[in-house]
């Protein structure tokens, strides 16, 4: 029955197969037999699972992708990922290797294959979860694979039949000194290497990150970055099939036992990254725009760069207004006092210019305007700082992003003089997270000591538990803590803690 | 839709005289209603489904002051009588503006026929021309996205109706732009195809241009743009293999790239974002200390794009630009050098002689260096190398390459504050190209009048009124790299048939 479902959903994808795997795609309803230990996830599920291994299967590996997003985005290295999951495979995802003589291997690989299925079902819908999923996903694989027996990774790489041409020797050593530049100098004796000739769209990130020659069109591969080839491989596979998949969706909605599940499945699928919510500000406060000044106080650096720089030059770039219009309508401020703020802060305008160029932007980020979607989700949420790290750094000219991140240690340690950090031991602390690559530590660091009195006070009487003390991964809950640590004992609190009776100031 | 074109119309070797008859086809009484409609519609199109960040970033693109800030500019320098100190001549611009000299403009100089062509990839209307999205900015600043044309013929009489202060060209979707509100999942409406392309603006250079600043530039300054263009255009063609790569001025100052080859155009965004990085060298934002970070040993494109500037960081730098002429400005110099007892040498030097020169404080660099005890050269030279490339490397506006869906002004549109025409840039005669010769529109229209005056109605032979202009180079070289295009595209389509057959 289950059997049904799922292969139904993908009976059109199988016709989308590469040409070289049509073989295998012919319907075989019985259990398959897994050769290899990796799986590119080809062939769909077609043997009969219980509803219970449906639901426990696909939960067991929701909590493996979740950790997995989770080290990413506390920009653990590649390493110090493969040994914080360990355990966490070894308990909900085991994949022995097929020399391992292990009579669970079959089983293993079973629970493995299905449950990959499942959860493509689970978020297919929407193209920020496959977006996701498909990145959580290829971590998995690039752990597994290197993780593999290193004779049993090669047969399965050779099953897979890439597109991949050998370079010759006459050729490589005619490249030989652009091979080595290419690869940062290294093999130091050209013999050493292998190279392999590939269509450069299929190495996107070693193209991005000039990796590798580029000639005509062919990237030269050395052999050492086959694992990166593989995984562009697998996630290409990947994002078309799941493509495929969202397409087929609304078919399954008809099977009123499953889609409860998936839906279930998808909304839990939560991590660090959750948009903020907006909708508990803090009562008693005043946010307007003739306060932001005040309320500055309490933003994290890179809103507090955002500000400073606004005020000194009475303009923002785009995504400087962007990031710093979505922050403060997460504070609370609300379109009005925004349209408010901006405009007296871009005082060299006109307000013929204003008007034209700026208000409906502010009006958009908060859904006033724009398509139904956005207004119907009240514009976009504020950033994370899984956003704010990550996408659009700041080019000549622009204040967004991270300061721990887009700033040189020098002007970082500046900005942070300037807004009163100026503990050597703070300071020197914040360059070691900087160097090695823990911004979110750094932030957290300067949070501790510009709240170290308040946050003593709260943690021995007891009034903040565990979850207030977590790291912060939000510019909106650091302000939110920092404002309430500010405050202590006046009338401030944040709403929804049941108290509903709280004044406004004034 | 493939099978259709195949079918219905033989292929013509070269047959230029198609053209004419597929872009005056039939159009339906539906067409016009619908066009009609949509015109009608136009309002509430201007509320219509915006991603955010393309708005945040429209503003502060090339045009940041062009449309209203202009027209108040204009209004207030034609009053004083008192032109801003800007080296750039700027002609009768309140002409510019003006709609019968648009009209005039779109009616009898833009090359509708090559622009046709060159989106469509054939000369029988396509998809690939149907299905692709134009933006109107319109005389009173309304923008007007989602547009769509069935024939180029359709696209010129809305034009002609609309008469936009220019108009930008987006990608093609999967179904007709027009009709994305009426289909029932919106996933079905999306972008499919789009030119990769590059956008380099010398505001991006303003903190080491000494020349000009904001709107205004000159040829010494255009020397950045210059730089810009070779490098990018090499890397685009030797190492990622493409053949069909325009630039075109962006009417005041900077330049946009249009690669054309069907494989760039079905690029995804990751694919977008590979190349973008790989071309990308300046990084960082205005507190992020050094520009420049690139390995040792240079990877080839950084070594071959080094080579290529050297020299001119002599001439264009050095020279023309001065960059280190004061003591506040060669101190930014001494930051980027890593040996502190040179630079406290070079510093009690420079001190010493106020306003020398730039290209003789650089052979300073060396010249001390020799008596400099404990210098370690490697890091010296590499320090120039990067100095090197952050004055000269192309600054790209890199958010309009990595997206797919980014709109990008027209080819041949005029811009609204210079008057000029957005030409071709031909990059075979590329250090010849002068931004300020470009022709304005005005100039243009004149010439029309005074070739009528001189040679009458000559031989008989019907004559188009761009060939009588200034634009006729530039419409020819747009010409030309069509007409290679959509040949090319044929010889895809060809093989592509061959291989199909070949699978079944
Ligand atoms: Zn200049």
């Amino acid at each position: 029955m289950i059997r049904q479902d799922i292969s139904r959903v993908d009976a059109k994808r199988r016709t989308a197969l590469h040409h070289s795997k049509k073989q295998f795609a012919a319907p075989a309803y019985k259990d398959l037999e897994y050769k290899h230990r990796l799986n590119f996830y080809i062939i769909p599920p077609t043997a009969d699972i219980t509803l219970e291994q449906f639901e426990q299967w696909a939960i067991d590996r929701l909590r493996v992708l979740a950790e997995l997003e989770a080290c990413s985005f506390r920009n653990k290295t590649p390493a110090e990922t493969a040994a914080h999951m360990k355990p966490l495979l070894d308990k909900y995802l085991p994949l022995s290797a097929s020399t391992s003589g292990s009579s669970a291997v079959q089983v293993e690989r079973q629970k493995d294959h299905y449950s990959h299925f499942i959860l493509r079902l689970a978020f297919a819908g929407t193209e920020d979860l496959r977006r996701r999923f498909s990145r959580a996903e290829a971590m998995l694989f690039r752990i597994r694979f290197q993780a593999d027996d290193a004779r049993e990774r090669s047969a399965f790489v050779d099953s897979l039949s890439l597109d991949w041409e050998t370079v010759g020797e006459e050729e490589k050593r005619g490249l030989s000194e652009e091979l080595r530049a290419s690869g940062g100098g290294y093999p130091k004796r050209i013999e050493d290497e292998s190279y392999f000739k590939v269509d450069w769209e299929k190495v996107p990130e070693l193209i991005e990150g000039r990796k590798v020659l580029l000639r005509a069109g062919k990237a030269y591969v050395p052999g050492r970055e086959q694992l990166s080839m593989v995984v562009a491989e697998f996630t290409q596979l990947l994002d078309k099939a799941l493509e495929l998949t969202s397409r087929a969706l609304p078919r399954l909605d008809e099977d009123d036992r499953l889609t409860p599940i998936l839906a279930h499945l998808s909304q839990n699928f939560t991590t660090p990254d959750v948009a903020y919510s907006t909708n508990a500000p803090l009562t008693g406060a005043d946010i307007s725009s003739r306060n932001v000044d005040v309320l500055s106080a309490s933003f994290p650096l890179c809103m507090q760069h955002l500000h400073r720089s606004l005020r000194r030059d009475s303009h923002l770039k785009h995504y400087g207004r962007l990031q710093y219009t979505l922050f403060l309508k997460g504070i609370g401020l609300n379109l009005e006092e925004c349209l408010i703020f901006w405009r007296q802060g871009f005082n060299k305008i006109t307000d013929d210019t204003f008007n034209k160029e700026y208000r409906y932007n502010v009006r958009h980020a908060y859904g006033d305007v724009g398509g139904d979607s956005n207004r119907r989700g009240s514009g976009y949420s504020p950033f994370s700082c899984q956003r704010i790290l990550t996408e659009h750094p700041p080019g000549p000219g622009e204040a967004h992003g991270c300061p721990y991140r887009h700033f040189s240690v020098e002007n970082l340690t500046n900005l942070l003089t300037a807004v009163g950090v100026r503990d050597s031991d703070v300071l020197r602390g914040v360059k070691e997270d900087k160097e090695k690559m823990k911004y979110h530590m750094a932030c957290n660091r300067v949070f501790e000591y510009a709240h170290k009195q308040e946050l003593k006070r709260v943690k021995e009487d007891g009034t903040w538990g565990a979850s207030q003390l977590e790291t912060i991964v939000h510019p909106n809950e650091y302000f939110k803590r920092s404002y309430l640590l500010r405050n202590l004992g006046k009338k401030t609190e944040s709403s929804g803690d049941g108290d509903g009776d709280v004044k406004m100031e004034g | 839709m493939v099978k259709e074109e195949n079918t219905e119309q033989p292929r013509t070797e070269g047959s230029v005289s198609l053209v004419d008859d597929a872009i005056k086809q039939d159009i339906t009484m539906a067409d016009v209603e619908a066009m009609d409609e949509n015109v009608s519609n136009m309002k509430t199109e201007i509320k219509g489904e915006v991603k955010l960040e393309d708005l945040f970033a429209d503003m502060d693109s090339d045009e940041e002051f062009s449309s209203s800030n202009i027209k108040s500019q204009d209004l207030k320098s034609s009053g004083s009588q008192e032109e801003p100190s800007s080296p750039i001549h700027i002609g009768p611009l309140s002409r510019a503006s003006d709609p019968e000299v648009m009209r005039s403009f779109y009616q009898r100089l833009f090359p509708w026929r090559y622009l046709f062509q060159w989106l469509n990839h054939s000369p029988t209307p396509t998809t690939d021309f149907g299905h692709r999205e134009f933006a109107f900015t319109l005389q009173n600043d309304a923008y007007l996205r989602y547009q769509s044309f069935p024939t180029s013929d359709l696209l010129r009489k809305d034009v002609l109706r609309l008469m936009p202060s220019r108009f930008e060209i987006g990608p093609v979707y999967s179904t007709n732009p027009r009709d994305r509100k009426t289909l029932r999942k919106s996933s079905a409406f999306k972008p499919i195809a789009k030119e990769l392309c590059f956008d380099i603006d010398l505001t991006d250079y303003d903190d080491i241009r000494t020349c000009c600043d904001k709107a205004n530039i000159c040829i010494k300054c255009w020397q950045f743009i210059t730089m810009a263009i070779k490098v990018v255009d090499v890397a685009l063609r030797d190492d990622f293999g493409f053949k069909h790569i325009m630039w075109v001025y962006s009417g005041r100052r900077g330049a946009h790239a249009w690669v054309c080859d069907k494989k760039a155009r079905l690029m995804d965004d990751q694919k977008r974002r590979a190349i973008a990085g790989y071309l990308e060298v300046i990084k960082g934002g205005a507190q992020s200390g050094k520009k420049v970070t690139v390995k040792r040993p240079l990877h080839p494109h950084v070594a071959r794009s080094l080579e290529t500037l050297k020299s001119h960081f002599q001439t264009d730098i050095l020279q023309d630009q001065d960059p280190w002429e004061t003591d506040e400005k060669f101190d930014l110099l001494l930051q980027l050098l890593p040996d502190k007892t040179l630079n406290d040498a070079l510093r009690k030097k420079w001190s010493s002689a106020p306003g020398r020169a730039s290209a003789l404080k650089w052979a300073d660099i060396d010249a001390l260096a020799k008596t400099t005890k404990g210098l370690n050269p490697t890091a010296l030279l590499e320090a120039k190398q990067d100095i090197v490339l952050e004055y000269t490397y192309p600054r790209l506006d890199i958010e309009v390459s990595k997206h797919l869906n980014h709109l990008l002004k027209s080819p041949f549109v005029v811009h609204p504050g210079t008057g000029r025409v957005c030409v071709p840039i031909n990059t075979k005669a590329l250090e010849e190209f002068d931004p300020i010769g470009v022709p304005t529109v005005t100039e243009l229209l004149k010439e029309i009048d005074e070739w009528a005056a001189e040679d009458g109605e000559s031989e008989g032979k019907s004559i188009q009124d761009w060939e009588k202009t200034s634009l006729k180079p530039y419409v020819e070289h747009f010409r030309s790299f069509v007409l290679s295009l959509m040949k090319d595209e044929r010889d895809f389509k060809v093989k592509s048939e061959e291989t199909d057959v070949m699978d079944f």
